[in-house]
């Protein structure tokens, strides 16, 4: 167990988190604004990473992907929020969840019947391929650094567009009062489509991202977005730092318990129950990381307290 | 209230009339069919007690499915290879007997019921269904990386387990069967809901703040439907496995459980009949457009979206407005 | 003097720069009725919350038949005898009348982990909820659903659900909010026989009905009680008037 596999593995959880954080980020804005738990916030990761595999494999570049998958995620996002989302912001949570839930259906079973159930791959663009240097003498992939610039630069953007943009002034005047920024003269339904077509966008992009790194396929959305779910517990529901704090432990927690769970156990028993205890009980490590959570803080670390 | 009593009585009889039709034809894949809805219905019957009684929206309901197919599974496994299940100091033979595959998988989910009820209780609302999902995931994972028990590709068990005095390999007297112990849970769930436990909990669902007002917990009494409503889901679930005889993780699966709660609202929450009413349809659509394309999902999507949308007392609903009060 | 059923000491609640209650110390004694009044936003509600056990105070503490209840929340205050009535109805609006009514006796008999017999069949359940339901004149509306009530029968409909537990002490908010003349001067008429059961501590604005019933009247401005005294004291205060009266004059 070397420093160099231990700051890889850290590297590893960072990347993960800040993937997760791209999802979390738009639950819970869309949560903190509208109010709405949104199931389907999954497929738009989804459609997200299909549209770049599309456009990479009939373009070949892999920054008009990312746009393509950014632009699709937030157009269905936008198209679905104005269909059929904001018939349920009066609504309660079942309904709401009941809506999704039957919209993950419509999208999944709608992709697979467009592109059958074969998983698509996107490739690593040749500028991001290959292993960097980092100080120490570790060789660590470029794209995953990468990915973590991008999760950090979006963390930037999104604190940036909340706290000094006219848009952010709406958004908080539309988590604390509905009435309020009617009274400004601001359209509500406008400022909900968009922040849903942002939230979109932004798992969209985590979609196209991870999809580079993973396979495409059908599917791939539901793990991450009950991830991000657990990232939203943690976190506290509608703030993003908390989500950005929650995705980190989560990341780290799942990428590091899936490492050292193993060796830990090894220590105490032989080596093949070692390795089977210790991967059972890392599959487990970031709900008991939430179960701890919620003993000790019931509304997550940065939510209001009730 | 006569006419959704009329309705109750006629939809069981239905059930139990086309099954009895199916044997006199030699239909023994229909009875199967048919079976698999009276399972189903079983176990959202389960979840309609915390979901319809008790307000609790737990999207994790699969976990108590996947913990009674797999207390099924686990034990069956074990008899069936002669070797002995060792819990630390604790030997147990395993077992192919239903009636001690069913008291386990009552007493397993009922235990994790309560210890995912505790936990997710403290928080409501919107966090309660994100917990519940995750911890639905939590087990799947698990289940997937235990190896002993066949990991990802599940457990299968080769000879269905018996029941004393029956001949559980007749597909007509397993339905029969399965189809007891659904009215026995639905007996129990009528009688529930107007009990005093059931006046407590509908009023918890509605105002918690008046049920602590007259001197009651309304975590306690949903906490209580959270585990009664689990352990029933775990029952469906050893039932089910015994059904297809294999458990694999997709029985924890999210998926699951969202098909769960989307039986309860099809036929109607909180309605008595509504989770069978829901399977009842869930399998026909299944079965008749599942038959037509392999996309037959969309469809269920659809319908399900214009139910929420715009029919939102369900199937039963429409078929029986709901009336004031039981008195 | 005799033993307070209900008394505050010293109650002190923040809502960061907002002192929502500054020192508050009441009581309730057996047989009255002590009427809290004061302007909007003086912190009545909050007092209510604090009493109830609905709110933890920053300081201080409540005591209900001399034994210190600060610690515990509010289903175990009402068992231990508060009969509290809302502001805003909290009612099973599904259900119906009588039901509203059989969870309060349900309450009161301690004994909801029963599952199999019907509710409605129990017969001291069935008594008690309909007893009450009696007393304050909603017999005929027994089996009405909750939701179909007038706003004045849903006031009356909390009184009686206070009534099912037997309570040591009546905490009323604002009971006759909404009521129209003709429903204040009947619930007035009923509440003055009603404190020889047991005390009420009535959070009022109706004017006539306070200066009618109470007993003592606690005048509360920016969560400190400025003046308690009889009606004929309070309406001599100068300091009141000055506060609170003088306002609405």
């Amino acid at each position: 167990m070397s420093t160099i596999l231990i700051i890889e593995q850290v590297l590893n959880g960072l990347q993960f988190g800040v993937m997760l954080f791209l999802m979390a980020a738009g639950l819970t804005l869309i949560f903190g604004v509208m109010g709405l738990i949104n199931l389907a916030h999954g497929s738009l990761y989804m459609i997200g990473a299909f549209a770049a595999a599309t456009v990479a494999g009939a373009t070949g570049s892999f920054l008009l992907a990312l746009a393509a998958a950014m632009a699709a995620a937030a157009l269905t996002g936008a198209l679905v929020e104005m269909a059929v989302i904001r018939r349920l912001y009066a609504r309660d949570h079942l309904d709401q969840v009941l809506a999704t839930f039957a919209l993950i259906l419509i999208f999944s079973e709608g992709t697979r019947w467009i592109f059958g159930s074969l998983p698509l791959y996107l490739n690593i663009p040749s500028w991001l391929a290959g292993p960097v240097a980092l100080p120490g003498g570790i060789q660590y992939p470029l794209y995953r650094l990468a990915l973590i610039a991008v999760g950090l630069l979006v963390w930037l953007g999104l604190w940036w567009l909340i706290e000094r943009t006219r848009l952010g002034i709406q958004i908080r005047a539309g988590e604390n009062d509905r009435e309020m920024i009617a009274a400004l003269g601001i359209d509500i339904s406008k400022l909900y489509t968009l922040i849903f077509a942002l939230g979109a966008a932004l798992a969209g992009l985590a979609g196209a991202l991870v999809g580079t790194i993973q396979s495409v396929q059908v599917g791939m959305g539901e793990p991450v977005l009950i991830l991000a779910f657990v990232v939203i517990v943690i976190g506290g529901i509608g703030s993003i730092k908390g989500a950005f704090v929650g995705a980190l432990l989560v990341g780290l927690t799942s990428t590091l318990g899936g490492i050292f769970l193993p060796e830990l156990f090894k220590l105490f028993t032989d080596p093949a129950t070692a390795q089977s205890a210790g991967a059972s009980l890392a599959s487990m490590s970031i709900y008991i990381l939430m179960s701890l959570v919620l003993i000790w803080r019931p509304t997550g670390l940065f939510g209001a307290r009730a | 209230m006569i006419r959704e009593r009329y309705l109750n009585l006629g939809v069981l009889a239905l059930l139990l009339a086309l099954a009895l039709l199916a044997r006199l034809a030699d239909q023994s894949f229909t009875i199967t069919v048919l079976t698999k809805v009276v399972i189903l219905a079983l176990a959202a019957a389960g979840l309609n007690i915390a979901l319809g009684l008790g307000g609790l929206v737990s999207l994790g309901h699969a976990v108590f499915f996947g913990l009674g197919g797999y207390a099924m599974g686990i034990l069956a496994f074990h008899a069936q290879n002669f070797a002995p299940l060792e819990l630390g100091p604790l030997t147990i033979a395993g077992s192919k007997s239903m009636p001690v595959i069913w008291l386990t998988a009552i007493a397993v989910s009922a235990l994790a019921a309560l210890v995912i009820g505790l936990l997710s209780l403290r928080t409501s609302g919107v966090y309660f269904i994100m917990i519940t999902l995750a911890f639905g995931q939590m087990f799947y994972y698990f289940s997937i990386s235990w190896a002993a028990y066949g990991g990802e590709d599940g457990l299968s068990i080769y000879i269905r387990n018996g029941f004393p005095g029956l001949n559980m390999l007749d597909p007509i007297q397993f339905f029969g069967i399965c189809f007891a112990v659904l009215c026995l849970v639905l007996l129990f769930s009528d009688r529930l809901a107007r009990s005093p436990f059931g006046l407590a909990l509908n009023a918890a669902r509605q105002v918690p703040v008046r049920v602590e007002t007259v001197g009651l917990s309304p975590m306690r009494l949903k906490l209580l439907a959270f585990v009664i409503s689990g352990a029933i889901t775990g029952l469906a679930g050893a039932l089910y496995a015994d059904l297809n005889r294999f458990v694999s993780p997709t029985m924890f699966s999210w998926q699951l459980s969202g098909e769960l709660m989307v039986l309860v609202i099809l036929g109607g929450v909180g309605r008595l009949i509504g989770p069978v009413v829901g399977a009842a349809i869930f399998v026909a659509l299944e079965q008749l457009l599942g038959g037509l394309t392999a996309f037959w999902q969309i469809w269920l999507g659809v319908i399900l979206l214009l139910i929420v949308l715009f029919a939102r007392g369900g199937v039963v609903g429409l078929i029986a407005p709901k009336g004031v009060g039981h008195d | 003097m005799t033993e307070p059923v209900l008394a505050t000491h010293d109650l002190t609640k923040s809502f960061g720069a907002l002192r929502a209650s500054d020192g508050i110390s009441i009581d309730l004694r057996p047989g009255e009725i002590h009427a809290i009044i004061g302007p909007n936003g003086a912190g009545k509600s909050t007092l209510i919350h604090q009493i109830c056990g609905g709110l933890r105070p920053d300081s201080g503490s409540v005591r209900l038949l001399g034994r210190d209840v600060t610690a515990e929340g509010i289903a175990a205050r009402s068992r231990a005898g508060l009969g509290r009535t809302f502001q805003i109805s909290a009612l099973a609006m599904e259900d119906s009348v009588l039901q509203n009514a059989m969870l309060g006796a349900l309450g009161h008999s301690g004994r909801p982990w029963r599952f199999w017999r019907p509710a409605h069949a129990d017969a001291d359940l069935r008594a008690r909820a309909e007893d009450s339901l009696r007393r304050v004149g909603l017999a005929d509306h027994m089996h009405m659903r909750t939701a179909n009530l007038s706003h004045g029968q849903r006031r009356q409909l909390e009184v009686a659900v206070a009534l099912t537990l037997d309570p040591k002490a009546f905490i009323m908010d604002e009971p006759m909010a909404g009521l129209g003349a003709e429903g204040s001067a009947l619930l007035t008429r009923f509440l003055d026989g009603l404190r020889a059961e047991a005390p009420i501590l009535l959070v009022e604005h109706d004017m006539d009905a306070v200066f009618a019933l109470a007993d003592r009247i606690s005048v509360l401005v920016y969560g400190r009680v400025i003046a308690t005294g009889s009606a004929r004291d309070i309406r001599a205060s100068a300091e009141v008037r000055e506060a609170y009266l003088g306002e609405e004059a």
